[in-house]
């Protein structure tokens, strides 16, 4: 049970993440925030156009939260907002079990399908995703800087 | 085994000269046959409920009290003329009673039944300090106190004007800074909110000494015992608290169901909290009188089962003496210290010694995460918190974003600290490869 939730890829990013740091003078920033377990992550991106020319996260988290932003900054890099968004709700649907989707589409992101197994987690693995959202909305709202989403507090019976 | 800090004098928490082998001492493995939840396997694995400072687990008395409560003479308290009321009525005043003495409170008037600790303290937060309070007087907490006794005070300061101050962490409070409350308090100190021992920590205050200091500068003392009750012996009137706030489900009994001590004196000044049905003595279109005391302060149809529910819980605790309690769990708090302070990595936080920390026992392992921590434990069976537990000012002030928690109670043994140690060991496996 615990291997469905640890597999291998998942830990692989979060022992050597992927586009950990900071961009200096980003177009968009969003921090994410878990109130309940006191995660916090930024997330700082450089644009081309329309396009995500450089994006790195920050902050601290768990094995989740962390593997699914550095897998979030692989998948995301080069695509356009609209993409990125498209993922964004394709991702989060996944995590919540509520849309199926095509294996070969996910790249390492398929190692995360397991969470929906294990509900008390599926914000670990969405912070990052609700970040970018917020930040693509605020972008286009005009902001460079656009605050901060704070994650619900969802309590979930957990199986056993 | 760690016999040694369970026969040793204790001021600090009250108990003295209390010996293992007294013919008092708790046999936990029959105390555990008492409790129904405790005998099932989570993933396999036998349950290790290590998660009491959330909520403690129930024996089969205190469940049977509700079950009986609702088979055979459910019924509205304080209202009918009927048997089932009249029943109703005495089992909910007895079991206000037995808490009064548990507790050392002069009266059955000085027992109001709340929801939780929580509404303890903002029953006193805005039925006393919205009356009372005024700009330029000060209240004083702690880095250390479980939001429900901080937000309280900041809002009241808010809507009073009065100046919201709080006593830093100190030493990753080994112990309770007294020398730093003297210097912090001041005559315009009009209340003092401590906890009586800390969630996160377990460190446990001297409250006498608390009051001593808070009365010296003309302030009163209310205090947070949430954690304290449960745990160990507590005579309010010896410890010279004004206010005093705790919470049923924590000590044996059900969910719903807290405590506010207050003086009656003070309690009689205060003007009611919430108002409604039960809570008056007469309404006109006009006006309205209020009923008198505890009855001022309950207004609505109270948690009638929960309440003699919590009674049978303190028929339990009385059963197994207080301070055999505070015994076993002294002892098997040193025993957890030791074996968690032999794990590589480990940072634990609070006293590493238990005459001045009660059984709860946060920290941290490396880089793991509390919340990755919490789930390999879990699939071993091992019920443990992971999080800021309700203390984000006390996680800042330990540069922590949150801790893994383990917490005992009566029912707790020594091979579950053990398996509660290799599970760890099991974890660091698991997230640092080859270690």
């Amino acid at each position: 049970m615990l291997d469905d939730l640890y597999r291998e890829i998942v830990l692989d990013h979060y022992k050597s993440p992927k586009n950990r740091g900071t961009i200096e003078n980003p177009d968009i920033r969003a921090t994410g925030m878990n109130p309940l377990c006191g995660d916090e992550l930024e997330l700082t991106v450089l644009l081309d156009g329309d396009t995500i020319r450089e994006i790195k996260f920050d902050g601290h988290g768990c094995s989740i939260s962390q593997a699914s932003a550095s897998m979030l900054t692989q998948e995301v890099k080069a695509k356009r907002l609209k993409e990125a968004e498209d993922l964004v709700n394709l991702v989060r649907g996944m995590f919540k079990g509520e849309v199926e989707v095509d294996v070969d589409e996910l790249g390492d992101l398929e190692a995360l399908q397991g969470i929906r197994q294990f509900p008390v987690r599926i914000k670990c693995a969405t912070l990052a995703w609700n970040a970018l959202q917020v930040g693509i909305d605020g972008h286009r709202n005009g902001e460079a800087d656009t605050g901060s989403t704070t994650e619900e507090t969802v309590f979930t019976e957990q199986n056993v | 085994m760690a016999g040694k800090a369970a026969t040793r004098q204790l001021k600090t928490d009250g108990v003295t000269a209390t010996s293992p082998v007294d013919g008092k001492r708790l046999d936990a493995a029959a105390i555990r046959r008492d409790f129904p939840v405790l005998d099932q396997t989570v993933h396999g694995k036998p349950l290790v409920y290590l998660d009491n400072a959330a909520t403690s687990q129930k024996p089969a008395s205190v469940i049977d009290t509700l079950v009986r409560y609702y088979e055979s003479y459910n019924s509205n308290v304080h209202r009918g003329i009927h048997t089932l009321s009249v029943e109703a009525t005495e089992r909910y005043e007895e079991a206000r009673l037995k808490i009064a003495a548990f507790i050392g409170a002069g009266s059955g008037q000085e027992i109001v039944f709340t929801k939780n600790s929580t509404e303890a303290i903002n029953l006193v937060a805005h039925a006393w300090a919205r009356k009372f309070l005024k700009r330029g007087d000060e209240i004083i907490v702690t880095e250390t106190e479980h939001h429900s006794n901080i937000v309280p005070w900041q809002q009241a300061a808010l809507h009073t004007g009065a100046t919201f101050r709080y006593l830093p962490l100190r030493d990753h409070a080994a112990q309770f800074d007294l020398e730093g409350l003297r210097s912090l308090i001041t005559d315009r100190t009009k209340l003092v909110a401590i906890t009586h021992m800390s969630n996160v920590l377990g460190t446990i205050t001297p409250v006498d000494d608390v009051a001593r200091i808070a009365h010296d500068a003309g302030a009163l003392l209310l205090v947070d015992g949430s954690q304290a009750v449960p745990h160990m012996p507590v005579d309010v009137t010896a410890l010279d608290v004004d206010f005093f706030a705790f919470t049923g489900h924590k000590m044996l009994g059900p969910t719903g169901i807290g405590v506010l001590y207050g003086r009656a004196d003070l309690l009689d000044k205060m003007d009611p909290f919430l108002t409604g049905g039960d809570m008056i003595s007469t309404v006109t279109m006009e006006r309205s009188t209020w009923n008198a005391l505890p009855y001022k302060f309950e207004a609505g149809t109270p948690n009638i089962a929960q309440a003699i529910g919590l009674g049978a819980a303190v028929d339990y605790l009385e059963t197994l003496g207080m301070e055999s309690v505070r015994a076993h769990e002294r002892e098997l708090t040193q025993y957890a210290i030791e074996q968690l302070n032999a794990v590589d990595d480990l940072t634990l936080y609070g006293p590493d010694d238990a005459s001045i920390k009660g059984g709860v026992l946060s920290f941290n392992i490396g880089d793991i995460h509390p919340h990755d921590l919490g789930q390999v434990l879990d699939s071993e069976g091992i019920a443990i918190r992971a999080g800021h537990h309700c203390a984000q000012p006390l996680m800042a002030a330990l540069g922590v974003g949150s801790t893994a928690r383990a917490s005992l109670y009566i029912y707790n043994v020594e091979e579950e600290i053990d398996s509660l140690v290799t599970a760890i060991h099991k974890a660091r496996k698991f997230f640092d490869g080859d270690a």
